[in-house]
């Protein structure tokens, strides 16, 4: 841990010193080793995996250089946890307690690689020792995740020795607000929470609106499930987003920012805490920042566990201590948002983007990625693929880049069916359209949406109308009751599916549901209503079939549906082991040792017991 | 002061008494008193000048607030979209046919509370359950159950140690 001075840095020179005297600190020959305690990998374990590199590092003694960091997540979840040594770049994954003392002795003191410990290429067979011989990482390009995985984020020291805060810096010593703006502007920044509004403009308006004081504010309530991208920049590089913050609020003309954290998400409140009073410590935020004469302060609040909450302005209601109702927008939240006053919302990617563009410039910025949406975007790639984790791209590369040169492809050699994109209120998109690429303009063409970023990817084992239905389930419990069409609407669209999906569908079903999306669409007042009939809408564009096959024949064509589909056992791969048979609830398997067991239909409830149990997997869905 | 108005006194001062921050006021004093209970809600409105009416609408809109106590531990199923892909409902299914308790209820024995969430944020490693905090990731309906009655095995070892 690098120590710092308790002085208050007063001016962009004072910062710029203390960055110098950070980094002449570092040897080149010293070691470190990189812990991922990332959301996967710290639900794999990995914080007691850091505990046991600090202790072996203490025990080391003081004649090697050798320290320990607990990073943000690194991305490749699927091979978590990950760890990395420096020097050489060493990724090491799936490590495991005992393999510390191993990566200590051989790779730490020796400088040797554990083989055992690489990433094994599952098409070539060949290792790769640095992340930048995978092609998870090589077809990727960070921006937003750029200190993810490098930085300490419980560390200032270590964000400003890697050039934080130097952006703010430069905004305050050299740039007017109007500068900062225009910078914005070129780089085409358009907000990555889903809407993929200009950056710049909101900001503008908010600027020219009247009345004071004005407020920012991150969103950092990350509801979609399926998402965490929000949740690992917050974790893994808090300070990206308050600088974000900072420059934002001096562009717009603000004093005070609020960061609008999910409730569910208790480390990211933790760090963000901490990052912001390490800030104010240092006078990056609070009174006269940097010795200028801005001023601004920044307080987190947790969500209540709310997904509409995630809407602008249902979140500022909840800021107000009100249940998050989402109010019409005739009138925008850049003129009369929290109390009424100017405020501008953004999203915390959108936020993390901002140092870099002022460091880069907009031009920079607006090289990468498509015509209408520049940059890159951080999507989290989960589902059934086999590297699953968080990635960051340019925008406008192909969804198949994205399932299966990073993704590599789908898992146990199951088909591609769909990849659902956009959250909750996102669509599905099929095979067809795996060419189509990635910006915000493409994926609404689509009937989807690039929401916040969740890219989850479905095989053929996957039913398409249960989707439809999960995510009508999933937004009609968290639909705010206010209106009428959302509240009443998805109540019966998910009865209809339900009925569907019971095997009880009636012929004209599906018309009905388009006719409740219709309406949901035009009539619902907030961005979730207007939105929730997408995963409808999108499985009836792309899986036509599937819903004819569950009302017309009763038939699940990928056997998920209970009723709509049988088991059987295959006398083949039957070992007769007897496993089936203890376990069947209601006796409906019948055999004997050495007699392939038989399933009796007329018995069976279709509990799926036996699919289960069975270690042969001689027990198939027909 | 009893040690209830003491406890609001503070969480109130904590805040400077500003009605926007109902909602982290409430929170305090669910993380204080594992649930919202009704004389600390009167009295916090009495002291905000906030009906209680108010208080009962934030405290049922918002999931993460409870009316009622909580069990000695907590556990939280993720259904999000990948846990729910992966087969979260088949092991929200197995807990509430095991231990009769419904999503947001108690054990009778008040051993847990059993909480399903819309996505704990840790989708690559789906599903995942978390007790008291603790990830469990890769679960089935098997391993969730043996975890749980691992829970009730705890208690009995500690029960006896206590009485020992």
């Amino acid at each position: 841990m690098i120590e710092l001075g308790n002085a208050k840095l007063r001016s962009a020179a004072d910062l710029e010193h203390m960055q110098e005297e950070l980094r002449a600190r570092h040897t080149p020959s010293a070691k470190c080793v990189r812990v991922c305690t990332g959301p996967g990998c710290a639900a794999k374990g990995s914080p007691r995996l850091y505990e046991l590199f600090c202790e072996a590092v203490e025990r080391t003694g003081a004649d090697v250089e050798i320290e320990a960091k607990s990073v943000g997540c690194h991305g490749l979840c699927e091979c978590g946890p990950i760890v990395l040594i420096q020097p050489g770049n060493i990724f090491y994954q799936k490590v495991e307690e005992p393999d510390v003392a191993e990566i200590f002795r051989e790779t730490i003191l020796g400088n040797r690689v554990v083989e055992k410990l690489l990433y094994v290429n599952p098409a070539t067979g060949q290792k790769a020792v640095t992340p930048e011989e995978i092609t998870f990482y090589k077809v990727q390009k960070r921006i937003a995740l750029a200190g993810n995985g490098l930085i300490e984020p419980t560390n200032i020291g270590d964000y400003i020795a890697e050039g934080g805060y130097i952006a703010l810096a430069k905004v305050l010593s050299s740039m007017t607000p109007e500068e900062v703006i225009s910078e914005v502007e070129a780089a085409g920044l358009r907000g990555r929470g889903g809407g993929g509004f200009p950056t710049a403009r909101k900001w503008r308006s908010c600027r020219d609106a009247d009345g004071s004081p004005k407020y920012v504010i991150c969103n950092g309530d990350e509801g979609d499930p399926g998402a965490f991208m929000d949740r690992a920049i917050m974790e893994g590089n808090p300070h990206a987003v308050i600088e974000g913050m900072i420059i934002g609020a001096y562009a717009i003309g603000s004093e005070q920012g609020y960061i609008y954290v999910r409730n569910e998400y208790p480390l990211s409140v933790e760090r963000l805490k901490l990052a912001i009073e390490q800030a104010r410590e240092l006078g990056l935020l609070g009174e006269n920042i940097l010795g200028s004469s801005f001023s601004f302060d920044i307080r987190i609040n947790r969500g209540g566990g709310a997904f509409v909450c995630g809407e602008s302005t249902a979140l500022m209601a909840s800021l107000e201590g009100r249940p998050g109702e989402p109010r019409a927008k005739y009138i925008h939240t850049v003129e009369s948002g929290l109390h009424g006053r100017p405020t501008n919302l953004n999203n915390v990617e959108t936020w993390a983007n901002v140092p870099a563009i002022v460091n880069h410039g907009g031009e920079w910025f607006s090289s990468i990625g498509t015509e209408k949406s520049k940059g890159t975007k951080v999507f989290c790639l989960v589902g059934k693929v086999r590297n699953t984790g968080l990635v960051e791209v340019p925008m406008g590369i192909t969804l198949r880049q994205i399932v299966e040169e990073i993704g590599g492809g789908i898992a146990a050699g199951k088909r591609f069916k769909a990849v659902q994109t956009g959250g909750p209120s996102g669509g599905c998109i099929p095979a067809e359209h795996l060419d189509a690429r990635v910006d915000f303009d493409e994926l609404t063409k689509l009937g989807s949406m690039m929401g916040s970023g969740g890219m989850i990817v479905m095989d053929e084992d996957t039913c398409m109308v249960k989707v439809a239905k999960y995510f009508t389930n999933f937004l009609q419990k968290e639909s705010c009751g206010k209106c009428t069409p959302c509240r009443e609407g998805l109540a019966q669209m998910f009865y209809i599916l339900d009925r569907i999906t019971d095997g009880e569908g009636q012929v004209g079903d599906v018309e009905r549901l388009e006719g409740l999306a219709e309406l949901l669409e035009g009539t619902a007042l907030c961005a979730l209503g207007k939105t929730a009939a997408n995963p409808v809408i999108s499985t009836i564009r792309y899986f036509r079939d599937e819903y004819d096959a569950h009302i017309k024949d009763k038939r699940c064509p990928a056997k998920e549906c209970r009723g709509l589909f049988r088991y059987e056992i295959d006398p083949e791969a039957c070992k007769a082991c007897g496993i089936c048979l203890k376990n069947c609830p209601v006796d409906a398997i019948t055999g004997d040792k050495k007699v392939p067991h038989v399933i009796n239909q007329e018995k069976c409830t279709l509990c799926g017991m036996c699919w289960e149990k069975c270690p042969f997997t001689a027990v198939l869905k027909v | 002061m009893t040690n209830e108005d003491k406890l609001i006194e503070q969480i109130i001062d904590r805040y400077d008494g500003e009605v926007g921050m109902l909602i982290p006021m409430m929170q305090d004093i669910q993380a204080e008193c594992g649930y919202l209970p009704a004389d600390h809600l009167r009295r916090l409105g009495k002291r905000l000048k906030v009906p209680l009416s108010r208080l009962y609408a934030v405290a049922t809109f918002y999931a993460s607030f409870r009316l009622a106590p909580k069990g000695a531990h907590e556990v939280t199923l993720c259904v999000g979209t990948v846990c729910f892909l992966k087969g979260a409902g088949r092991i929200s299914e197995a807990i509430i046919r095991e231990f009769r308790v419904e999503p947001g209820g108690t054990t009778r024995d008040r051993l847990f509370t059993f909480q399903a969430v819309n996505c704990v944020g840790a989708c690559a490693v789906a599903p995942v359950m978390l007790v008291d905090g603790k990830y469990y990731h890769g679960v089935t309906p098997q391993s969730a159950i043996e975890v749980l009655y691992g829970l009730s095995a705890d208690k009995i070892a500690a029960e006896k140690e206590g009485s020992a």
